[in-house]
């Protein structure tokens, strides 16, 4: 039997690429974690989702840039840092994509999804100032930690 | 799979039948163009059959917004129809069911055009 992966850490070029990549390299982790179907999928979506807002915003498409992608598992559940070079930002910051005035927006939904495909998302400062940001699911099972 | 659309008429209504992911990148440019050159051939009456879209991601939600709107400001109308679950889903937690006009069915959607 396989050893479980307990840290994995990738490094991402800033390119439209490394959105599928790390999209797959998640699911793939989170099905050898036991996570059922939906669940793989809602992961990887908010990985997707971290990933599209790490090389749009946060690194601005700088292909000198890069995103670091961790994955770990601690307390019972599977921790996901996407850490971009930008300059960080607010959740708070973030609009609502579900206010009236924001419905017709074409951009914006990305933290939701994230939020909606998680059990909790954060955002910290990353070690050269730019985002880190931070999902947790739980592990299948009834025991839980917290987020970060 | 990348996005792929075919285009056929209904009478006086351009449906595209799309399949594969509509996703940052390739998918969600090739719906942009999609709707801008029906647009600009005068296409007022657009239904967009998703039956075989089985990913759609936040940049590609924000594509079928800015379609529905381009369409809009064209005095045009753009329907959709045949969500899969995981489409069905976004749109849903989105709150996007209150700006798009989601059709069962393909003969409800030729129906419901003015």
């Amino acid at each position: 039997m396989a050893t479980p992966i307990q840290r994995l850490e990738v490094t991402l070029d800033t390119e439209l690429e490394s959105v599928d990549l790390a999209e797959n390299i998640v699911m793939r982790v989170a099905e050898a974690a036991g996570f059922d179907q939906d669940e793989v999928h809602k992961l990887g979506m908010a990985v997707r989702e971290g990933v599209v807002n790490a090389y749009n915003y946060g690194n601005a498409q700088d292909r000198q840039k890069k995103i670091l992608l961790t994955v770990e598992f601690e307390q019972d559940q599977m921790v996901v840092h996407i850490v971009d070079e930008g300059n960080g930002f607010q959740l708070e910051d973030v609009a609502d994509p579900l206010a009236e005035e924001n419905l017709l927006r074409t951009s914006g939904r990305g933290i939701f999804l994230m939020k909606a495909f998680t059990d909790e998302l954060a955002v910290r400062r990353g070690p050269t100032g730019g985002a880190d940001l931070i999902m947790c699911k739980k592990l299948p099972g009834p025991k839980a930690g917290g987020c970060g | 799979m990348p996005l792929q659309g075919t285009c056929r008429e209904v009478g006086d209504i351009a449906v595209i039948d799309f399949s594969g992911r509509i996703t940052l990148g390739e998918g969600s440019a090739m719906l942009r163009k999609t709707i801008r050159d029906l647009i600009s051939n005068g296409r007022k009456k657009i239904l967009l059959n998703l039956a075989d879209v089985d990913y759609i991601d936040s940049s590609g939600i924000g594509e079928l917004v800015g379609a529905y709107t381009s369409v809009r400001s064209a005095d045009g109308e753009l329907k959709l129809v045949y969500l899969t679950k995981r489409v069905r889903d976004i749109i849903q937690i989105t709150r996007l069911f209150t700006v798009f006009d989601v059709q069962p069915d393909e003969t409800a959607a030729v129906r419901s055009f003015r």
